[in-house]
């Protein structure tokens, strides 16, 4: 061991660190990742990657495919297909990280078990939580029985309904309206509705040319990129977008087809031939039942504290939580990029935990977020974020990050080649 | 105390130095985590990106590079606004983990990301 092991940077390995039967375990330990999203995935490759494959890492999600909700809005504005955005999870199988194909039902932290639908239980030594969110479709009366009847869709979790959105959009009449509502922040990709505003405008403009986009946003302000998106909007769109701040939807009357009414908690009902309604948004259901998202407090219960230095759970031994599901530090965006960030964190905490030695003691996460405008231009917001022991936070560090000057052809290069390299860094 | 064991019949001294080189080593590997979304695992860029790989490439060019951006004085998009979020030690910790990486093929350079 010796003779491998080399102390300079760049060589430390898990051998090195006493292995994985360090804590007397007396087998190999095995960490559960439990969600095959952006934060799931990046967890178990790096669990492998860092352990020299020494440790045993199992990953269970209900899907086979992953579908990329970055770029996602490209399918709804016709620029791009859904199958160039997915990879098959069990990708992840070439770099020894056992799929497994089922829902978690439970997990019983005590005896730390993940309970599967179909599948044996599963025992861990350390468990991750990647669960992304869930729609809180009792947040806008009459939504949950209106998307059940396919009548009005989100589309904010990629997949089967962005193509079903898009098909409600192609069948739009010119001189028809489409309208998207947004809920208070937080809520998953901060700028993504406006992306999505922007892009559906850009192809609408050249193929509903008569069309409206009614933007109704529950916040105070376009909550990412605002003067970006509102030049853009007054530059390109304008007469087509109509963006109206502090329009809170509360409730839903579908019509006979695609559309309907939507109500709001102070000003007049609108009527739209597409409505894209998103309700309010909080932690994956798994995160709920297990009993990681506490209540009250800050959360409010809708999204899981987690220890910012490790990602581990305040409310379960041996549980990390990370992703869209996290109460977030100040200026951090439930985002891909993020959740990316967050899985490497956690994955190398829970290596050092398991062998015994102490977590990173200043963790840092990037982020970099593109928005596409139409289907060629892309503007960016990026952060960098370091740990604060002092205040057990994150800050944004101070004189970094920013946006882009205005958007560019070469940055919608880097969005595609960014988006491929993070397909690649969770997936292999 | 595992390292110690690892390192056998190592002093007491040694051991502590050696696990202080590790914790160095890990953090480095951390911070070069965070490069990887957009410039690949371990640095090394996906097929044809246009975002260049840093694998392999000389600490003192990651160097030079980087603080060029800290500074304004090379162009581009995200990296300017990302390279002031790190300060010179974590520059000389991340300049010297990619390039003690394997390099990969050719990697596309010129770009400014």
């Amino acid at each position: 061991m010796m003779q491998r092991r080399d102390w300079l940077l760049g060589s430390a390995s898990w051998a090195a660190l006493g292995g994985v039967r360090a804590q007397g375990l007396g087998r190999r330990a095995r960490v559960v990742v439990v969600g095959g999203g952006i934060g799931g995935a990046t967890a178990a490759r790096y669990l492998r990657l860092w352990s020299d494959d020494q440790l045993d890492v199992v990953l269970v999600d209900p899907q086979a495919e992953f579908v990329s909700c970055p770029l996602s809005n490209l399918v709804l504005g016709g620029f791009t297909s859904l199958q160039a955005l997915s990879r098959p999870v069990a990708s992840l199988a070439r770099h020894g990280v056992r799929c497994i194909q089922d829902q978690v039902t439970h997990i019983d932290t005590d005896r730390r078990l993940v309970l599967l639908a179909r599948g044996d239980p599963l025992r861990y030594d350390r468990l991750i939580v990647s669960p992304g969110i869930e729609l809180a479709w009792e947040s806008v009366r009459g939504l949950r029985e209106a998307h059940a009847s396919g009548q009005i869709l989100q589309a904010w979790k990629a997949g089967a309904e962005t193509l079903a959105l898009r098909r409600q959009l192609e069948a739009m009449p010119d001189g028809g309206v489409f309208a998207i509502t947004i809920p208070e922040a937080p809520y998953r990709c901060p700028p993504g509705p406006y992306e999505r505003a922007s892009v559906v405008a850009a192809w609408l403009r050249q193929a509903r040319p008569r069309a409206k986009l009614l933007v109704f946003d529950a916040n105070p302000d376009i909550t990412s990129k605002a003067a970006l998106f509102k030049r853009v909007w007054a530059e390109r769109y304008a007469g087509l977008i109509e963006y109206r701040p502090l329009h809170k939807a509360v409730a839903v009357e579908p019509g006979a087809g695609p559309g309907g009414t939507v109500r709001f908690e102070l000003q007049s009902p609108e009527r739209a031939d597409v409505l894209n309604v998103l309700p309010s948004m909080r932690a994956g259901a798994i995160a709920h039942t297990a009993g990681l998202t506490g209540g009250g407090g800050t959360s409010g219960g809708r999204w899981c504290p987690v220890h910012y230095q490790t990602f581990a759970s305040p409310l379960a031994p041996q549980v990390h939580v990370i992703g869209d599901a996290i109460q977030v530090a100040p200026a951090m965006p439930k985002s891909g990029h993020m959740a990316n960030a967050h899985a490497k964190v956690a994955a190398a905490a829970a290596l050092a935990e398991l062998s015994g030695q102490p977590p990173d003691a200043r963790p840092m996460l990037t982020n970099t977020c593109y928005s596409h405008v139409d289907g060629e231009r892309v503007i960016h917001v990026a952060s960098v974020h370091r740990y604060v022991a002092e205040e057990q936070t994150y800050r944004a560090v101070p004189g970094s990050g920013g946006v882009s000057e205005g958007p560019t052809t070469l940055e919608a290069r880097y969005a595609w080649h960014w988006a491929r390299t993070l397909w690649q860094d969770m997936l292999g | 105390m595992l390292v110690a064991t690892a390192c056998g019949a190592a002093s007491q001294g040694q051991a502590q130095r050696a696990s202080e080189g590790n914790g160095a080593a890990l953090q480095a590997r951390s911070l070069a985590a965070t490069c990887a979304a957009c410039h690949g695992t371990n640095g090394h860029a996906v097929a044809d990106s246009a975002i260049p790989g840093l694998a392999g490439r000389p600490a003192q060019e990651l160097i030079q590079l980087l603080q060029a951006y800290q500074r304004g004085e090379r162009p581009g998009t995200v990296m300017p606004q990302l390279a002031k979020g790190y300060d010179d030690a974590q520059i000389q910790l991340l300049a010297r983990y990619f390039a003690a990486q394997r390099p990969t093929a050719p990697a596309a350079r010129g770009s400014r990301p």
